[in-house]
């Protein structure tokens, strides 16, 4: 370690030093490209250069699980585990690649040439199984396949698209991203222009207009937020993109961000005028590389063509545009996580209130959406409210994405407007499930949403009508099982997903997810202990009722639902386990 | 200061803005457990014992934390309250070693908490860290409560020693690279030790009598460190760019062998 360089890392710190501790993530990056993984004096360097104490630099690195204090492979093989490529068989998959290589999960191999990883939902679920080498990920992988694998020789894939609309995903489909040229030929940044004319406040009363609500899953109106952001005392304001989907089972973003970058730039930037703030960032989760590139050329092409950067289309209006790139935390999607990864910080999400339109990113007023909420906003800017309102339903209103995945023939992105039935979008758009196979259950909402059955199939898909029913309509997850699957195993799934995701800030979800993940896995295994309904049942109640963020609150969601669905899963003697076994 | 009033159990209170719940139900003697909870470090709504019911609100809120409001109707010991503090506790029993956490003991005993609620379950118990001549880390008794982080930073003596380790279950107290702390620019002022509800931190003679070790070899001990200090001055360059806050005194050569 002694005989570690650290020229090649002094034009980075060189360059990032006046930023001080918001360069940590990006300072931890950089680092990490040029050595592989971050050695302690490298670490100490950063520390050093960004004036951040050497225990907190170490307390972010060890945070973050794309973040390695210890050497891996040059070459890194990230193989999805979650459900949705659990079913295409994701398992065989880890275990063919470890073989290849040589190593256990997680492990280096002996030349120091891979590391083969387990990983938690790489948001390409409508191309499962699939695995990020490096970089460049890999869809529909088969375990035969692996030195075509290792080599990342296929080609990258893209979105599916489907649906009875296409207005948010208009320009998605084409197998590239599309360019400003494009964007603009279709009528783009004629949003931004026409919030130039209304002046802010008729920006915020059209969106408030529209009806508009979050697409991240909370739902909260958007006009509302961005009122109270612009209302904030205090300067400066910003405005984040919230692009770090991790929820497993969702890949809307990635499909929006990688195909359609200019649409959501679009959104941010009206937003950013609409709240009044000179900067703006867009947060992308460490998983979607090929996005960060997308949206970064997006903001290039933007700034060359004057929508960024100084006196936008000889306004008055001036912004700057930031991306930062997440390093594995599901917590970070949580808004004020996300705020202090930004900060370069450990992603704990802070104590509400105060909120983030008083007090956000830098502890400043900040408006914060959802890739897809933005993507919404020229639609609504250019058109009118009146025009969007045409779309959904009375209280629901708008296009919507769901993330179709799992045991149907055409997995994929769907756009529908709000009122089409789960029905419609199950069999009439996605095909159906394989023949002769018959539908189980849905995960529906995500792996903090709830299972669907047959029963649920005439549902609305509106607020109103899912929320009857007592479905989370989530981050748009539709992940279908057959009935020759087994859900206990997709239960054990989730709750490691949640385990592994915790930050550990508050005890309920710290140690509740860890509890839940050993209750699931002797679900799983048919070995329950006498008693383990109740305990799960009283963990899940809990991380629900008592838990710091919305993440913890909704961690035991899905197996709850489960549990009332179908209790002889968890009964102790499990009664499944003699057909199963 | 605008005074806010509100119902707690059923009786009126009225409070001026900004008090939290925890301290108005202090003004009519009704006691909110805390655990992570210290009145001089920063709150950060960490344990969740203190969880209260609002009517109308989702959630159970956090009385340390959440302020008051008006008309706010608060109930601190109904089902769901009960409900909750009764499984965190039987959480952080099957976690960590409480037996040098009385206060935590005396809720389980109140709360109904069943000890060993949870088999199999995989507890946290790293070895004892023994690396400085003035206390010791057993996180195995740990229970996250962030005081001595706190303390150690912003809270009081800003010498950012000690941060986190890992996240979620796995999360542990810990320096940078696990340097020992003689290594890293911990001031032994001993606040954290001070600060620690469950013993995880304890003075070195205090551990070690319950070792067994008689005073009387402490104290020899102890000399022999004097005696080894007083020839070496100078720092080693153990220290990864904290030798200016540290070599001081030459403290940090102590207790390196």
């Amino acid at each position: 370690m002694s005989e570690l360089d650290l020229a090649p890392l002094q034009p980075v710190l060189a360059e990032l030093r006046p930023q001080g501790r918001p360069a940590l993530l990006p300072a931890l990056h950089a680092a990490q490209k040029i050595y592989g993984y971050l050695p302690e004096p490298v670490a100490a360097a950063i520390a050093h250069a960004l004036g951040v104490p050497l225990a907190d630099v170490y307390g972010v690195i060890d945070f973050y699980s794309m973040f390695y204090r210890e050497p891996v492979g040059r070459r890194m093989v990230r193989v999805c585990v979650d459900p949705a490529c659990a079913l295409a068989g994701s398992d065989a998959l880890l275990a063919a690649a470890c073989a290849h290589a040589g190593v256990e999960p997680g492990g280096l191999s002996a030349d120091g040439a891979f590391t083969v990883e387990a990983a938690p939902c790489l948001g390409l679920c409508e191309h499962a199984p699939v695995v990020l080498v490096d970089e460049v990920a890999q869809g529909g992988v088969r375990p035969e396949a692996m030195a075509e694998l290792f080599s990342a020789a296929a080609p990258e894939p893209w979105g599916l698209l489907g649906g009875d609309l296409r207005l948010l995903t208009a320009n998605c489909g084409r197998g590239r991203a599309t360019t400003l040229a494009e964007y603009e030929a279709g009528g783009g940044y004629a949003g931004l222009r026409r919030a130039f004319e209304l002046g802010a406040e008729a920006v915020i009363a059209e969106v408030k207009a529209a009806g508009l609500v979050g697409r991240g899953g909370a739902a909260f109106p958007t006009g509302v937020k961005w009122e109270g952001a612009r209302a904030a005392a205090g300067q400066p304001k910003y405005v984040v993109c919230n692009a770090d989907e991790s929820e497993p089972g969702t890949f809307k973003d990635r499909v929006l961000l990688e195909e359609d970058p200019h649409r959501m730039l679009e959104g941010l930037l009206i937003e950013a005028y609409a709240v009044g703030a000179a900067r703006a960032y867009v947060y992308i989760r460490g998983e979607y590389p090929r996005a960060l590139a997308r949206v970064q050329a997006a903001v290039d092409e933007a700034r060359a063509a004057g929508y960024v950067g100084a006196n936008v289309l000889g306004s008055a209006f001036s912004v700057e545009v930031e991306l930062r790139l997440g390093a594995g935390a599901y917590i970070c999607g949580e808004e004020t996580a996300l705020f202090e990864s930004i900060e370069g910080k450990r992603g704990f999400p802070r104590v509400k209130p105060p909120f983030p339109t008083t007090f956000g990113l830098f502890g400043q007023p900040t408006a914060i959406n959802n890739v897809e909420t933005l993507c919404n906003i020229p639609l609504i800017v250019t058109g009118g409210a009146a025009a969007y309102r045409r779309i959904g339903t009375e209280r629901s209103p708008g296009p919507k994405l769901f993330c179709v995945s799992g045991d149907v023939t055409r997995p994929g992105l769907y756009e529908v407007a709000f009122g089409a039935t789960l029905r419609h979008l199950l069999h009439d758009l996605a095909g159906s499930l394989p023949a002769g196979r018959s539908l189980q259950a849905v995960l529906f909402g995500g792996a903090a949403g709830a299972f669907a059955t047959e029963r649920d199939l005439d549902v609305k898909l509106t607020f109103e009508d899912l929320r009857a029913a007592g479905l989370p309509l989530g981050s748009g997850v539709v992940m279908v099982f057959d009935d020759t699957r087994d859900l206990r195993d997709v239960l054990n799934r989730l709750g490691r997903f949640f385990a592994h995701e915790s930050c550990g800030k508050c005890y309920p979800c710290q140690i509740g997810s860890q509890r839940q993940h050993e209750i699931l896995e002797r679900v799983a295994a048919g070995h329950t202990q006498p008693g383990d309904a109740a305990r799960l049942s009283d963990v899940g109640w809990t991380m629900t009722e008592a838990s710091l963020c919305g993440l913890g609150q909704t961690a035991a969601s899905a197996v709850l639902s489960a549990m009332k669905l179908w209790p002889a899963l968890f009964a102790d003697p499990p009664e499944r386990l003699v057909q199963l076994d | 200061m605008t005074e806010i009033s509100l119902t707690i159990d059923g009786r009126p209170v009225s409070v001026p803005a900004g008090t939290t719940i925890m301290q108005a139900a202090a003004t009519l003697g009704t006691a909110v457990p805390t655990i992570c909870y210290h009145e001089h470090c920063t709150s950060n709504a960490l344990c969740r014992i203190c969880v209260v019911e609002v009517e109308g609100a989702r959630v159970l809120a956090a009385a340390c934390v959440a302020t008051v409001s008006a008309n706010m109707v608060v109930h601190t010991r109904t089902e769901r309250v009960e409900r909750s503090r009764r499984t965190i506790l039987e959480m952080l029993d099957s976690a960590v070693d409480l037996s040098e956490a009385p206060e935590i003991q005396g809720f389980m005993a109140d709360y109904a908490a069943a000890p060993a609620r949870f088999p199999q379950a995989e507890r946290r118990d790293p070895p004892v860290l023994d690396d400085n001549p003035m206390f010791v880390r057993d996180y195995a008794k740990c229970i996250l409560c962030w005081r001595c982080v706190q303390v150690c930073a912003d809270d009081a003596q800003y010498a950012y020693a000690i941060n986190f380790e890992g996240r979620g279950y796995e999360t542990q107290i810990g320096t940078f690279f696990e340097q020992p702390l003689p290594a890293s620019s911990c001031v032994f002022c001993g606040q954290c030790v001070g600060v620690c509800p469950t013993g995880a931190l304890k003075p070195k003679r205090q551990w070690l009598l319950e070792q067994g070790q008689t005073p009387d070899e402490i104290m020899a001990m102890t000399r022999n460190e004097r005696r080894r200090r007083r020839p070496k001055p100078g720092a080693g360059a153990e220290g990864q760019g904290q030798g200016e806050v540290k070599g001081k005194k030459g403290r940090k050569r102590d207790d390196e062998g």
